[in-house]
This record gives structure tokens, C-alpha cells and sequence, in this order.
């Protein structure tokens, strides 16, 4: 149910984002999808992949500050109302959303949200039992081919 | 006295006597030392005649250790404006050695020492050792370095007279340190505390876990550094770290040392006579007052130094100290007058900032303080690096921790700082002396 996303933390300079990059495309690790999140002064690179253990393990060796969370996937229904209706199942249950982003599986265009809740086990559990999509590491790493 | 063949032990070292006189036995000492060093500089250097001369002083005035406050300081400049060998009380050919601190403005300042001066230097030192801990067996990894400074070769000679071992590795190759640090079980390392913090990353990064090694104790000199640092290295590592003092115009390392009880640092006294002076008016302070540290050699021959003005801010500790040593302690140089810098009207200290930083839970050891000047406001910037530990993918948790930083060190220095957290390694290490503060107003 939880997919390992990767932290990295960056210095708001040109050309940092574009090093945490490079360095697992030299590698040949395949993004995913990502999230950027900025302030003034820094910000931080969040990425899924599929051999995640082998980009944390690159990017620490290149200097990078790297932290391993679980998330979690949730497939949305494409149409209006599509997110309302999970958000409601997460605000009903009193699940607290640190942050949230949303991006589309490359082959058949079905949109996905990740979401990082304060309580990752609680929160699978009732998305789960509340019938939504909550999608796998493994179906996640097929879907996006 | 020095430490025999068979004094290993570490329960006493003979080297030490001095450091137990009976109060007044040392005080004798101080004055029969006091006399013949003020002769001495009087027949020898000119520059101190002169100024003898010109207050109505003779070796003479000297009747008790109260009257050295009537002689005239010596300060830096006069070591730059009698460039190179104008202070020297002997010549060429009593001169075994020269010793040049970094001139980081200019000229450099060169100190001299005859066979004996070495001799002293090294007692001071094997002493410095002692009150560490050290003694014959143990094995010392200096990793000041070799050459012109002081640190290095002071050390060494010190370490020698001890009859330790000596790995005379010198600063830099951190990994080949830590090689040598696993492989040679040092028992203590002699480095300053920011080569230091840089030989706990390195290990980090080869695995190498230092609480297991026989490393028992660091020698840290050459800079200031706060308690704070102190704690974050004694855990990061299990050592004990010993703060010690020293300047090359006094002798080097060796001027006084913290003992395992870590209050305040015990002065060589009967070698290296302390005064503590108002800095404004030149008064000499009672023991417990703060003040400039004023210090005399009293048995340099190569280069007597009456009343150097060292710039170093502290006090006199008057309780005894429970490792039994009756000569004086002084409180931990944390505030160096030439560090200081003046932002918005007040005094500030860098290591104020650094005690600041290190108090939050996170720790973090790497920074620097940058100084700028935006629409004639100046400005503090404490450059941070984050650590694994500390970092967070949520933003609101790092931006709190910025803020505890800022706010930790806005409680002591009473004015607004800009914390920037920095990626891994991307402020310089340093090898020797770190250079934490950078002034860009000037440029602005």
C-alpha cells in the first residue's frame, strides 16, 4: 500500500536541481514523478522510483541530504468530484495531510495523488476500507511503464 | 624533573611538580624568575630599555611580583615594527630555532628560542599532556601542523619528553588520518577542533565508528571553541576534549591546559606569568575579574616577552581545582578581542553565534557567519549545513528548524541573525585554523 518516496534537500541555487538529477539519470533511474517544494531560501526535491534504496544510496554518496518516507497513491476518478470524494473520506476520518501532489500515469493518462499523512498506517487503512483506489508499489512502477 | 623509564603509570608525573607548589614556594620562584628575565630584556633589548627608560624603571624597581604592573606592555605591533629579529635577547649563534606565525595581515611575526627555550617549551607541553591524561605509553596522533606554526613541533617535543609515541602525521589527509587514528590505536589526537569536526564527518563516511577506537582524548588548540562543541564532539566521538592555550609570542602551545576536570585551563605559571588587565585603562585586575590576559615569559632567553598584551578576554579562577594543581586556572578563552566584530553598535563574538547554534538539539557543527551590508543596514547570515537527521521533507518542520536556530542564537547576541540551512559539504573544511567568519560589508 505505502510507496518509499525520496527527500532531497536543496539549496536555492541554479544548477542544484539539475545535480540531484543528473545524478540519478547518469545512473539510469527513472523518475516516476517528483514534487518540488521551494521557499526563499531552499527547497525540497521529493521523488518516486522504483529502485528507490539504489537513488538514496547515489545520492547520499554525492553529498546530497536525503530522507526516506512512505506515501501514499491514490488513483482519481477522472472527473469532477474525483478528489472531493477521497477528501472526504480523509477528512472524516480525521487524517491529517502534510502535503499532497498530483501527476498522471504516462500510458493511459489516469491521474494519481500522492499523499504524505501524518499517520501513514492509519490513513492506508481507511482509504482502503473506504473503497478508494489506493495503488500499490507494484502496480504503481506498471502503470507508469 | 621528567618522567622515567618506568614512570607509565600516569598516576604522577614527576614532570608535573610545579604544577603542585606550595602557594608561596611558587611565588618564590615566580620572583626570582621575575627578576632575572626583567635583567635580562633590559640589557638585551633595546626596545624595552628605552621604555624602561622613559618611565624611570631599572631591573632594580623589581622588589615584588606587584611591581611588574609598573613596566610598560608589549604589544603586537611591536613584533611587526621590529621586524624580523629586533625583540631577540641573544644572538644568532644561541638561537636554535625560528617559529613565524601566519601574518594574515602583512609581515609575519618571527619568535626565536635558544636549546633551553625548547627545553621549557617542551615541559610545558609534556605538562599540557599530563594534565590530560597522557603519560609514557600511550600513543599521541599530532595532527597539528609541521613548519613554521608553533602547534606542530611544540606538540611533538612535548609528546617526546612525555615518552609517548608519536605519530608526527601533521594536518590534512583526513582518510589516511583515520587510517593511521584505527590501525596505530592512537590514544589521543592533536588537532584543531575544526580539523577535528571534519576527521568526525570523514569517519562517518568510512564507516569508521570512533567510540570504538582507543582514542581517549583530544588535544584541541589554536582557536576558540565553545563548551557547546565540546559536547557535540565528546558525543559524537567518546573522547574527552581538552582545551589548551598557547600563542606563538609566548612560546606556542603549552601557556596552560585544561585538566580532566575541564574548568577553566591551569597556567604554566612558573613559566608563563599571568596578569589580567582592564583593556581601556591598563589596570591590573584582581584574580576573579575579567579581563585581557596579559602574559610574561619568565625564562625565555631567546625572546623575553614582559607584559604581552595577548587580546584574549578571561578571568582568574580562585577556587581550587579538585585535581589538586595549585597553580591558577583562567576561564576558557571563548571571546578573542581580534574575532570580535561590531554589527549595529553592539559587540558581537563568533562564538557567541556558535554556542547559539550548537544548543538546539539538532546540532549542527558546519558553518560560517557571513557579514553583509543591504540599504546600509548590516546584516548577520549564519550559514548552516543540514544533516540527514535534522532534515525533513515536510517544509513547515525544516522552516522551524531555521527558526529555533535563529532564535536560539538571537537570545545571546540580542540581535537578528538570517539563518540558511546549506546542502552537505558546502561550506570549506578547514585543516587548521577555520576561518568561520567572512565580512562582505565592505564590499556592499
Amino acid at each position: 500500500m505505502k510507496i518509499k518516496q525520496i527527500s532531497v534537500f536543496l539549496e536555492n541555487k541554479p544548477g542544484h536541481l539539475n545535480h540531484a538529477a543528473k545524478t540519478l539519470a547518469d545512473a539510469g533511474i527513472n523518475l516516476v514523478t517528483l514534487s518540488l517544494a521551494d521557499t526563499e531560501q531552499f527547497g525540497i526535491l521529493r521523488i518516486i522510483v522504483k529502485e528507490w534504496e539504489k537513488a538514496e544510496h547515489l545520492l547520499k554518496e554525492n553529498g546530497f541530504v536525503v530522507k526516506v518516507n512512505e506515501v501514499i497513491a491514490t488513483q482519481v476518478r477522472d472527473e469532477p468530484g474525483g478528489l472531493a470524494e477521497i477528501l472526504d473520506v480523509i477528512e472524516k476520518a480525521g487524517l491529517n495531510i502534510e502535503y499532497m501532489y498530483a501527476f498522471t500515469f504516462r500510458c493511459n493518462g489516469e491521474a494519481v495523488m500522492m499523499f504524505r499523512f501524518t499517520d501513514t498506517d492509519a490513513a492506508a487503512k481507511v482509504l482502503t476500507d473506504s473503497g478508494m483506489n489506493v495503488i500499490g508499489e507494484i502496480d504503481l512502477f506498471d502503470k507508469s511503464c | 624533573m621528567q618522567a622515567l623509564w618506568n614512570d607509565s603509570e600516569g598516576l604522577f608525573n614527576p614532570a608535573s611538580a610545579p604544577d603542585f607548589l606550595p602557594t608561596q614556594k611558587l611565588k618564590d620562584l615566580q620572583l626570582q624568575r621575575l627578576r632575572a628575565i626583567i635583567r635580562h630584556a633590559y640589557d638585551h633589548v633595546k626596545l624595552f630599555r628605552e621604555r624602561c627608560g622613559a618611565n624611570n624603571l631599572s631591573p632594580d624597581s623589581v622588589r615584588e611580583l606587584s611591581d611588574l604592573g609598573k613596566f610598560p606592555f608589549t604589544v603586537k605591533t611591536d613584533l611587526r615594527d621590529t621586524y624580523p629579529f629586533g625583540l631577540f635577547a641573544t644572538g644568532m649563534k644561541d638561537i636554535v630555532r625560528l617559529h613565524a606565525s601566519s601574518g594574515t595581515t602583512g609581515k609575519p611575526i618571527v619568535v626565536a628560542y635558544t636549546d633551553e627555550d625548547i627545553k621549557v617549551w617542551a615541559n610545558a607541553m609534556e605538562r599540557t599532556f599530563s594534565c590530560a591524561g597522557l603519560h609514557s605509553g600511550d600513543v599521541i596522533q599530532n595532527a597539528y601542523g609541521y613548519g613554521l606554526f608553533t602547534g606542530g613541533l611544540g606538540a611533538h617535543y612535548g609528546a617526546e619528553s612525555l615518552g609517548a609515541t608519536v605519530i608526527p602525521i601533521s594536518g590534512g589527509n583526513t582518510e589516511r588520518q583515520l587510517m593511521i587514528m584505527k590501525d596505530f590505536g592512537s590514544n589521543a589526537i592533536c588537532c584543531t577542533p575544526s580539523y577535528f569536526l571534519h576527521i568526525i564527518e570523514q569517519a562517518k563516511n568510512m564507516g569508521i565508528n570512533l567510540k570504538e577506537l582507543p582514542l581517549r582524548v583530544g588535544i584541541f588548540g589554536a582557536e576558540p571553541w565553545t563548551m557547546e562543541m565540546g559536547l557535540y564532539m565528546e558525543r559524537e566521538t567518546g573522547i574527552k576534549c581538552i582545551d589548551i592555550y598557547g600563542l606563538s609570542e609566548i612560546t606556542g602551545p603549552g601557556v596552560a591546559s585544561m585538566c580532566l576536570h575541564q574548568r577553566g585551563l591551569h597556567i604554566f605559571e612558573d613559566l608563563f606569568y599571568p596578569e589580567i588587565i582592564d583593556p581601556e585603562s591598563g589596570d591590573v585586575l584582581d584574580d576573579g575579574e575579567e579581563g585581557e590576559l596579559v602574559l610574561t615569559t619568565l625564562c625565555k632567553k631567546a625572546m623575553p616577552m614582559i607584559r604581552y598584551r595577548t587580546r584574549d578576554i578571561t578571568r582568574i579562577i580562585t577556587e581550587k581545582c579538585p585535581c589538586g594543581r595549585t597553580i591558577r586556572r583562567m576561564e576558557r578563552i571563548s571571546r578573542r578581542s581580534d574575532d570580535m566584530f561590531i554589527i549595529r553598535g553592539v559587540n558581537v563574538f563568533p562564538s557567541q553565534i556558535e554556542a547559539g547554534l550548537l544548543s538546539v538539539e539538532e546540532a549542527l557543527p558546519h558553518y560560517q557567519i557571513v557579514l553583509t551590508r543591504s540599504g546600509g543596514l548590516d546584516q548577520i547570515n549564519v550559514e548552516v549545513e543540514v544533516t540527514p537527521e535534522a532534515f525533513s521533507d515536510k517544509i513547515a518542520e525544516v522552516q522551524a528548524l531555521q527558526k529555533k536556530i535563529a532564535h536560539a542564537i538571537e537570545s545571546i547576541i540580542q540581535i537578528r541573525v538570517t539563518v540558511k540551512l546549506m546542502e552537505p559539504n558546502s561550506l570549506p573544511r578547514s585543516e587548521g585554523k577555520a576561518k568561520r567568519l567572512i565580512d562582505k560589508r565592505a564590499q556592499e
